[in-house]
């Protein structure tokens, strides 16, 4: 199983069984523009759906990453500290962090692909 | 009209026209009457140039220039005749923060040239642009350890930092839900090492906040301090006397995260309080932390090398309640000050500046202690140019009293029997042999 | 000239045994140094040039840069206003700048009294009861104000209220202090004219509520009118009103911010009070409250005694000390000196005359620029960019082609309640010759936006460098000599 679920602050989840690779989408660094740097939180700290657990900074603009689920992170994608503009070249394989999750029910709350699609279309008019 | 506004009857008239209104009063017909000024403010009416310097030359008449063995922080060192002169270019004085960095490069290349010698003088990686002065310096690195430390709301600060900045550091710590905890002072006049040591045991430490020289211009070894720190997670933060530096230890080869202070030492005038500069550098892992604005190099679009304002997005324009700070600007022309004053000192001038003070504190500290009204408080350990004297059966007031009617300032009255006393090169010797002499007649 | 040599960095022109300061020596006997354990033992890198190369160096980069002595400089919310350069010479008096902060207070009577009479002066303008001169900077002043009402809440043991409500119009320096103040920020959404929506205030206003934060006029320069019941609503709330001085340059001799119901304000002395912007500082931001909180302000406080001497005090109630003493001295010296040059008669004059600037600009330039909010503005207004989009010049590109023509740019891309804000601010000081030459070159800078896209599109083309790279200094941060160099 590898389903993709994605938050209304535009973060994504992808599953790997209880592990969730929390990254931003691609609508998200479109709209950032020019990664400058993510700021992440440390392997081992907990984070909680709905609170912010990092950021992504562009030249002048800052966005909060919001936890899409709540868990532990598991590693952090450290190739991002040398360059965050992995994340312009393909959001969704650059994810930011990696979690296991200790309430995957949450996932039920996110939305999917084609939910995700529509919700975007909506945003950007 | 008054002279600083070039507007005649005719330019207004044609410009109310413009406006669609007949009065000047009518640009302002959304105020509710209620609201409005009932009658003019009673202030006195507009004063010529000669008036207003009249003006402030009686006032001025009534404060004393007095020979300064001040210190607590605020020394009087010499300002050389060039910086005031420089700094009050127009371009220099007159411009904003450099948003516009096209016709900015005076103001982003001295800043750039300040975050260099600042960052090197401390023995840190990075500056910022500073701060307002080195309480707020002190309190910002506070705040930081506590952003760095996300979920631990404690800090430590010795009980050695001056009170001023300890009670600048108390006042954001009780506003911002920080427990602030005062590490106590060794009798030899030092913080307690073993205080320090149980406390950050328990793995809830933010930061430890201590100082360089002291409060009492003592120089304490903090061999180890940044490792023990470093244990628990915990930043170690070093408040520093800028000028000292040149010779003294400095916070980066103690190992320090965060060096913060006042840069008053090089050469700023004392202005009775302001304004100094505070100055706040760290180590590069904690750059995205550092508050305020902070100067960068980059290329412009015909590959020039260029400075702008970098890292922006930290800022409180930009992130509002998730910034660090709630800083906007920096001190501006005190680090345009800065910079010119260490390039007129050099490495040797700044040198040799601390070591007139040096020997002359040491000289002026044994004779007063031979006058037999002083001991040192704390003689078993070693001072830079300030001293803490304990008074033996004199009367600090009278001393006081006595030394100002001579035109002396004879230092800091700390508590009702501790005179704290700074040398700097300002100082002659001839200047410490009457602080002596008026010692020896009480 | 070469401009290419005022590019160099102070370091680059430092040649080894070049010295420019003699220092005098003292003639004590050398005291036994201090242990090694305690000495420095990396190098100090200090350039070492002689005083003419200094001289030259710091004046040749003082020409690379644009200050309101060189030319207009309209930046939105900033009262880019002249400096008069008597304030520079009474800041400069050596009996105020030769003080030390502890000398005993009779022999600074004078010092004590230059700052109770601005007090007193700042008070009158304000309409408050008494100011704090300490704080060091306009944030710094914000910071104050709301730890004030902080132990005004706590003083009365109400310690359920821990937000504050701002416009989403506010400068960000509002939700910054806030939140270092220990407070949490609750937003307030402007109506289509700009001014606070008191339906959408109400239902915010309740018992956890520390303050309502605004500024009037507010940040598009428009007056807000429903101040009066806004402050009912707080105080009924029990809240207090804070009022941002940013803006108060317009209100000079027109209306007092006590009046519109504010219990705490601060004023930005750089701006209003025209002391020099120094390229980011040092500023003022002094706090005043109303009747019945001056016990809270910060420590110290400048009282004058019944004999007419001045004394420094604290008091039990008092929020603590944001300072060391009594902030950024001089630059208050030369804040008086200011008021006292203006006098009655020019103060009152200001305000309105600041107000006429900006509407005539405005008025000159609405067939070229998107005016989104119609209405006599302030001191200030905002354009959201040109009227003619379709050539996709923004902004960003009118501010930068404005360097070529000689001004500094507007303050753009705020508020953030446009997507193109262009905002203007000329104070009082600019004459009517200066506003039509800058009417001209805006009207220009539109028909070239049509006409010639291009040029606009890629200004500047006539400064002493182009647009800066921002992206490689941020994703590679490059911050001193030694970076830039390799030599860490």
């Amino acid at each position: 199983m590898n389903q993709i679920f994605y938050s209304e602050t535009h973060e994504y989840a992808r599953i790997d069984g209880n592990i969730a690779y929390i990254g931003i989408s691609d609508f998200a660094q479109h709209a950032l523009g020019n990664v400058v740097y993510v700021d992440m939180p440390e392997t081992d700290d907990d984070i909680t759906a709905g609170e912010d657990f990092g950021a992504v900074e562009s030249v002048k603009a800052a966005s909060d990453l919001i936890a899409p689920v709540s868990g532990t992170v598991i590693e952090t994608n450290e190739e991002l500290i040398d360059n965050p503009r992995l994340i312009n070249e393909d959001a969704m394989a650059n994810w930011i962090i990696k979690v296991e999750m200790s309430n995957p029910s949450e996932l039920e709350n996110l939305m999917n692909e084609s939910a995700y699609k529509e919700f975007c279309k909506n945003e950007s008019h | 009209m008054h002279r600083y506004f070039p507007h005649t009857p005719h330019d207004i008239k044609l410009m109310l026209d413009k406006c669609g209104v007949k009065e000047l009063d009518d640009l302002y017909a959304d105020v509710p009457p209620e609201l409005r000024l009932k009658k003019p403010y009673n202030l006195p009416p507009e004063m010529s140039e000669q008036q207003v310097r009249k003006f402030f030359n009686t006032l001025g008449a009534d404060n004393e220039q007095l020979i300064c063995f001040a210190g607590a922080g605020y020394y009087d060192h010499y300002t050389p005749a060039i910086i005031p002169q420089m700094i009050e270019r127009g371009e220099f004085l007159t411009a904003y923060t450099p948003y516009q960095p096209e016709i900015s490069q005076g103001t982003l290349q001295y800043i750039f040239e300040y975050q260099s010698m600042m960052a090197n003088l401390t023995g840190m990686d990075v500056s910022n642009a500073s701060m307002y002065d080195g309480t707020t310096a002190t309190a910002e690195a506070m705040l930081m350890a506590i952003a760095h430390a996300r979920k631990r709301n404690k800090v430590l600060i010795s009980s050695t930092v001056a009170p001023a900045v300890r009670k600048v550091c108390a006042t954001y710590a009780q506003y911002h839900g920080v427990e602030l905890i005062e590490i106590p002072t060794t009798e030899t006049g030092i913080s307690d090492r073993t205080f320090v040591e149980t406390q950050l045991a328990n793995n809830d430490v933010a930061g430890v906040i201590v100082a360089t020289p002291n409060f009492y211009g003592i120089l304490e070894d903090y061999s180890g301090w940044a490792d023990m720190c470093h244990q628990h997670k915990t930043l170690f933060i070093i408040h520093a006397i800028a000028s000292d530096l040149a010779c003294i230890k400095t916070p980066g080869e103690w190992g320090a995260d965060i060096a913060a202070g006042d840069a008053q030492s090089l050469g700023m005038p004392l202005n009775y309080g302001g304004p100094y500069l505070g100055f706040l550098c760290c180590t590069k892992a904690l750059i995205r932390k550092l508050p305020g604005r902070i100067v960068g190099a980059t290329t412009d679009s015909n590959g020039k090398r260029v400075f702008v304002l970098t890292l922006q997005a930290r800022e409180q324009h930009i992130r509002r309640d998730k910034a660090t700070s709630n800083i906007c600007s920096n001190q501006g022309l005190m680090s345009l000050f800065t910079a010119m004053y260490l390039s007129v000192t050099g490495a040797e001038g700044l040198r040799e500046i601390c070591r007139e003070g040096y020997n002359g504190a040491h000289y002026l500290a044994k004779q007063l202690v031979e006058t037999g009204r002083f001991t040192l408080t704390y003689p078993h350990s070693e001072f830079f140019n300030e001293f803490c004297l304990t008074a033996q059966g004199i009367n600090l007031d009278e001393l006081m009293e006595l030394c100002v009617a001579n035109g002396i300032l004879p230092g800091v009255k700390i508590e009702s029997d501790k005179l704290l006393v700074a040398v700097t090169e300002t100082r002659s010797r001839q200047e410490m042999n009457r602080l002596i002499e008026l010692v020896n007649t009480l | 000239m070469n401009r290419d040599l005022y590019g160099k960095l102070v370091f680059e022109l430092s040649h080894t045994g070049r010295r420019a300061i003699k220092i005098d020596s003292n003639n004590c006997p050398e005291a036994t140094p201090i242990s090694a354990s305690l000495m420095r033992n990396k190098p100090l890198n200090l350039p070492e040039l002689d005083e003419p190369s200094i001289v030259r160096h710091y004046h040749n980069i003082s020409t690379n840069n644009f200050g309101v002595d060189t030319g207009f400089y309209p930046l939105g919310s900033c009262t880019m206003k002249y400096n008069p350069r008597i304030n520079e010479e009474i800041a400069g008096h050596p009996e105020f700048s030769g003080l030390h902060p502890y000398q005993p207070e009779n022999t600074v009577q004078g010092a004590l009294e230059m700052y109770y009479t601005l007090q007193c002066a700042l008070s009158e303008i304000g309409g408050m009861s008494e100011f704090t001169l300490n704080p060091f900077a306009g944030a710094h002043g914000e910071l104050t104000g709301l730890m004030i009402i902080r132990a005004y809440h706590d003083s009365r043991n109400d310690k359920k209220r821990t937000k504050v409500i701002v416009p989403d119009s506010a400068h960000g320096t509002n939700p910054a202090s806030a939140a270092v103040a220990g407070l949490k920020v609750v937003e307030v959404k402007s109506r289509p004219d700009g001014t606070v929506d008191v339906d959408d205030l109400r239902p915010l206003l309740d018992d956890t509520v520390a303050a309502v934060m605004m500024t009037n006029p507010n940040t598009l320069g428009i007056f807000e009118r429903n101040i009066p019941e806004i402050a009912r609503l707080a105080h009924e709330a029990g809240a207090l009103m804070y009022y941002d001085g940013a803006n108060l340059n317009p209100m000079l001799g027109i209306s007092r911010p006590g009046d519109m119901g504010f219990d705490v304000m601060h004023i930005n002395l750089h701006k209003t009070f025209s002391t020099p912007h120094g390229g980011g500082g040092p500023g003022a931001g002094p706090v005043g409250v109303r009747k019945g909180l001056e016990k809270f302000l910060p420590d110290p406080r400048v009282i004058r005694n019944d004999d007419g001497s001045f004394s420094l005090t604290g008091c039990k109630d008092s929020l603590g000390a944001v300072s060391a003493t009594l902030g950024n001295y001089t630059v208050l010296l030369r804040a008086l000196s200011y008021i006292l040059s203006l006098g009655q008669n020019g103060l009152m004059e200001a305000g309105a005359l600041a107000t006429l600037n900006a509407n005539y600009v405005k008025e000159c330039l609405r067939s070229s620029y998107m005016l989104p909010i119609d209405t006599v503005c302030k001191h200030e207004f905002v354009f959201d960019g040109l009227k003619d989009k379709t050539s996709g010049v923004t902004t960003l590109d009118v501010a930068k082609r404005l360097l070529d023509y000689g001004y500094h740019a507007p303050t753009i891309y705020f508020p953030l309640l446009f997507h193109e804000s262009l905002m203007i601010e000329p104070t009082e000081t600019e004459s009517l010759d200066t506003l039509n030459e800058f009417i001209d070159v805006m009207q220009r800078i539109a028909e070239e936006a049509i006409t010639d896209p291009d040029t606009v599109k890629s200004a500047p083309h006539n400064t002493p460098v182009g647009r800066p790279d921002d992206t490689a200094a941020a994703l590679n941060p490059i911050v001193t000599y030694a970076q830039l160099i390799g030599n860490e």
